[in-house]
């Protein structure tokens, strides 16, 4: 455990890819017992079943004031961090194998759990206590991601990491087929690529000024951008799976997709809400998300299709080394022999120029719709976010100009800073809070912000501070909605800071009235 | 105790303690840069910190000195004033201000801990203390400054082509520093920033041990390699510490605790080595001091209030203009 935390602790404070690299080679090159556990920590695929936050936070507050743990979680901004200096230590620390304080824990019986986890936590140093709670919370957010710890390994092992990345969803803890074929023991490990998910191929963001200068519209072809979830559907003829895009069976909340649907292959879309294959708004989407099961009622009243990008398996085979243009001729295929309500295709958009596509990706008046997606006519399908296939173009977003009232410590890499910014517009003669964001602004502006905040603060609520309402901040966002959940009425989807109106005075902000009609809400 | 405001001023005698702006009688407990001040008409502490002070500001910073032993008693109508040491940084002091057997001491910036750069701290017993809190929260716990240094004596050992960069205060934290180093028996020369040159002298001719230092100098590039440099914390950033050969960063400061904030400036190795008192030393302060009033300056005063307070201790924050948290070491 002694060695994995340091090299967690390095890792976080290394700014150098290849320092980072070479730190996890150090690691898995001299570890035998423990790598693999170190990799399922660092793939984020271990958690403990009893022990999340609110567990944590529960265990905490048995041993230091909560009023004291509360100030400090403040201002560290991180609760790994904040339990693991705050935790009361033990003189004597008893170091244990990784390996070995897992499978503890995994033992350790539910009723159990507060006396003996405790205890693990006193008797360990600092660093590994952060550690422990860094594996327990998941998603570790140490700048290592899961594509550095393959690519580490493949440079290791002289493999290629497209290699790995191919086989990577097949294995299974405690990975000894992977590590024996990168030391050349056996071949390379046979996985059923049909029951499996496939990591699925990502956009860039388009760069206006440079890409357009460079790239070929002759070479490119668009479709709309759709902001549902993207899935990945699996059809054989005795099953049919739905995974998201992180590769989670969401079988169980989509019954009429898995019904519906026959054939045999490996489908790449976007799940939408909708009737007739008109999608509607993000809001009902959102009733349907995060749900283990789906009552017919919801089913009824909230419909789901899929809108079909891409085909990476038809009947067996595998076409992810054919071009997008040739995988679009067996998506029709497919789709033309499997007719259902429930699987429709992307429109392909024609265009000659960049100026031309860009009334398309503007013009297009839909709630879910958020631009186009270019993408390379001649491109495999390539998991990852790979550089110069696919982009995405997204439309303008919508503005409006808010002035700040609160302000709250961020976490992560801006905790200290204050970072979270709510603003507001008027309503009379009062202010009224539309929103809150916690990104878009530069490293600069962000420091002016945080030291007007510091500044000017005219009321304390626990964490948050009110200020003075002399900031008038430019906000972006992609849609906004009626909601009764907040006092405006209103609530935005994606807010972010666009910039910072120092030219413009307070009183010319809109009041709620002038901003629920500008954008048609009510 | 109502004789002494929340800014520090005494208004009775028109005496000022670490003023910001320039006044006609002012006490420094010591001479960083936000409690000394240039341009003050009568400038009253210890010998050492009235010599850093010309140091920084030249001769002519202020129009009087008074330098003042540990432990002398100076006296301003019926106002008796001593100094006790602080174990800050060299010079450093705590003010007991005496009228009419009422006993408050200012605490300043002060560390309870060993500090060989400096007199020890010396704890004053009081009604009223104003006690500083940079490290106000449970989560400081500062660890022992060896083994923090240790640490970086073993990661020269190991990178060899590495130079290593210590980011550290140019007053107090730069010689801490070096002496620790000596301490723990590293006697290579120590290479330092230009900024640090004057007052690393001083430090020797007070016979505190920092051993041989040197300025950089436009030397071969390589010549650096295996070795360490000390820089304040700012030249870090700078164009300033690119001309050295594969730089590791590190940075020795109680906020080396946090990772994160370690992270977000870009440290590589973090060195936890505070002048101030952590958390636990505060309070033993405030238990042992027997003062029942209690208030509370510099840093994360919150926490510490809320425990004064469910101690049954009077106690509330004292914000002292033109200071904001986190800036301060």
């Amino acid at each position: 455990m002694k060695k994995f935390s340091s090299l967690l602790h390095n890792l976080i404070l290394t700014p150098s890819r290849n320092t980072k690299i070479k730190l996890l080679q150090d690691y898995f090159n001299k570890l035998d017992i423990n790598r693999a556990y170190a990799l399922a920590i660092l793939s984020d695929q271990l958690s403990f079943q009893f022990i999340k936050a609110s567990k944590l936070r529960e265990l905490v507050y048995e041993q230091v004031d909560q009023h004291l743990f509360d100030y400090s979680y403040d201002y560290v901004g991180d609760l790994a961090e904040t339990i693991s200096l705050i935790w009361p230590t033990k003189k004597e620390e008893k170091s244990q194998n990784l390996s070995t304080l897992i499978e503890n824990i995994k033992k350790i019986k539910k009723s159990e759990i507060n006396k003996e986890f405790s205890k693990i936590l006193s008797e360990l140093s600092n660093n590994e206590r952060w550690t422990l709670i860094k594996i327990c919370t998941g998603g570790l957010r140490i700048g290592v991601s899961e594509r550095l710890v393959k690519t580490a390994l493949a440079d290791l092992y002289n493999k290629s990491v497209n290699e790995i990345e191919e086989i990577w969803h097949g294995l299974e803890f405690p990975y000894e087929n992977l590590f024996q074929w990168l030391k050349n023991e056996i071949s390379k490990p046979k996985i059923d690529f049909k029951k499996l998910f496939h990591p699925m191929m990502l956009a860039n963001p388009i760069d206006e000024e440079k890409d357009f200068k460079r790239l070929d519209a002759n070479e490119f072809q668009a479709e709309y951008k759709w902001d549902g979830i993207r899935v990945q559907l699996m059809v054989s003829s005795n099953s049919v799976a739905l995974y998201s895009r992180t590769g989670d069976n969401i079988s169980s909340a989509f019954p009429e997709i898995i019904e519906a649907t026959n054939g045999d292959a490996v489908i790449d879309g976007e799940l939408l809400v909708g009737r007739n294959f008109k999608p509607s708004g993000f809001n009902d989407l959102q009733q349907r998300l995060n749900r283990k099961k789906t009552s017919k009622d919801l089913q009824n009243k909230f419909p789901v299709f899929i809108r079909a990008y891409d085909i990476l398996f038809y009947k067996g085979k595998d076409l992810r080394k054919f071009s997008l243009i040739e995988r679009r001729k067996y998506l029709e295929k497919f789709q033309k022999e499997n007719i259902t309500n429930q699987i429709d295709l992307s429109t392909i958009i024609n265009f000659s120029t960049w100026k031309e596509l860009k009334k398309y990706k503007n013009n297009f008046h839909d709630d879910l719709n958020e631009g186009v997606m270019i993408k390379l006519k001649n491109s495999e399908y390539l998991p990852g976010r790979k550089k110069g296939y696919w982009y995405k173009w997204k439309k303008n977003p919508k503005l409006v100009d808010a002035i700040l009232m609160y302000a709250q410590r961020g976490h992560g890499k801006r905790s200290s800073y204050y970072s979270d910014f709510t603003f507001g517009v008027w309503k009379e003669s009062e202010l009224v809070p539309i929103g809150k964001a916690y990104s878009g602004y530069t490293d600069k502006e962000l420091l002016v912000l945080d030291k007007f905040i510091r500044n000017n603060t005219i009321n304390k609520f626990g964490p948050v501070r009110e200020v003075k309402k002399e900031i008038i901040l430019e906000v972006a966002f992609d849609d906004v909605f009626p909601s009764t959940r907040h006092k405006s009425g209103v609530a935005m989807r994606f807010p972010r800071i666009h910039r910072i109106r120092w030219d413009k005075p307070i009183n010319e902000v809109l009041s709620i009235k002038e901003f629920k009609k500008e954008f048609k809400i009510d | 105790m109502d004789f002494i405001n929340h800014q520090l001023f005494i208004k009775d005698i028109n005496v000022h303690i670490d003023p910001i702006l320039p006044k006609k009688t002012a006490i420094i407990t010591h001479g960083h840069a936000d409690h000394a001040r240039f341009g003050h008409d009568h400038v009253i502490a210890t010998r050492q910190t009235i010599d850093i002070m010309k140091i920084r500001y030249g001769d002519k910073c202020a129009k009087k000195f008074t330098p003042l032993r540990y432990g002398q008693k100076y006296s301003i109508k019926n106002f008796d004033f001593t100094l006790y040491p602080a174990g800050h940084i060299l010079g450093s002091a705590q003010v007991l201000i005496e009228k009419n057997n009422h006993r408050l001491v200012i605490t300043g910036d002060y560390k309870v801990g060993k500090d060989e750069t400096c007199k020890n701290f010396k704890l004053v017993k009081c009604d009223t203390l104003i006690t500083e809190a940079t490290f106000g929260l449970p989560i400081f716990q500062h660890p022992d400054p060896k083994d923090e240094i240790q640490k970086l004596i073993r990661s020269v050992k190991i990178n060899k082509k590495n130079c290593h960069i210590v980011g550290a205060y140019a007053l107090g934290k730069a010689q801490r520093v070096m002496n620790l180093l000596r301490q723990q028996k590293y006697n290579e020369t120590i290479y330092i920033h230009g900024s640090l040159e004057k007052l690393c002298q001083y430090y020797s001719k007070e016979k505190i041990n920092i051993g041989k230092f040197e300025k950089v100098s436009s030397k071969d590039k390589n010549f650096y390699e295996g070795k360490i440099i000390i820089a304040p914390p700012s030249a870090l950033k700078d164009r300033w510490s690119r001309r050295f050969p594969n730089p590791i960063i590190c940075m020795a400061s109680g906020w080396m605790t946090v990772k994160q904030r370690a992270k977000q400036q870009g440290i590589e190795l973090p060195l936890v080595i505070s002048d101030h008192s952590d958390w636990n030393e505060l309070l033993d302060t405030i238990k042992k001091s027997n003062a029942k009033n209690i208030l509370i300056t510099h840093g994360q005063e919150d926490a510490l209030v809320y425990y004064c307070k469910k101690q049954n201790l009077v106690s509330k924050p004292l914000s002292i203009q033109g200071r904001s948290d986190e800036e301060i070491e």
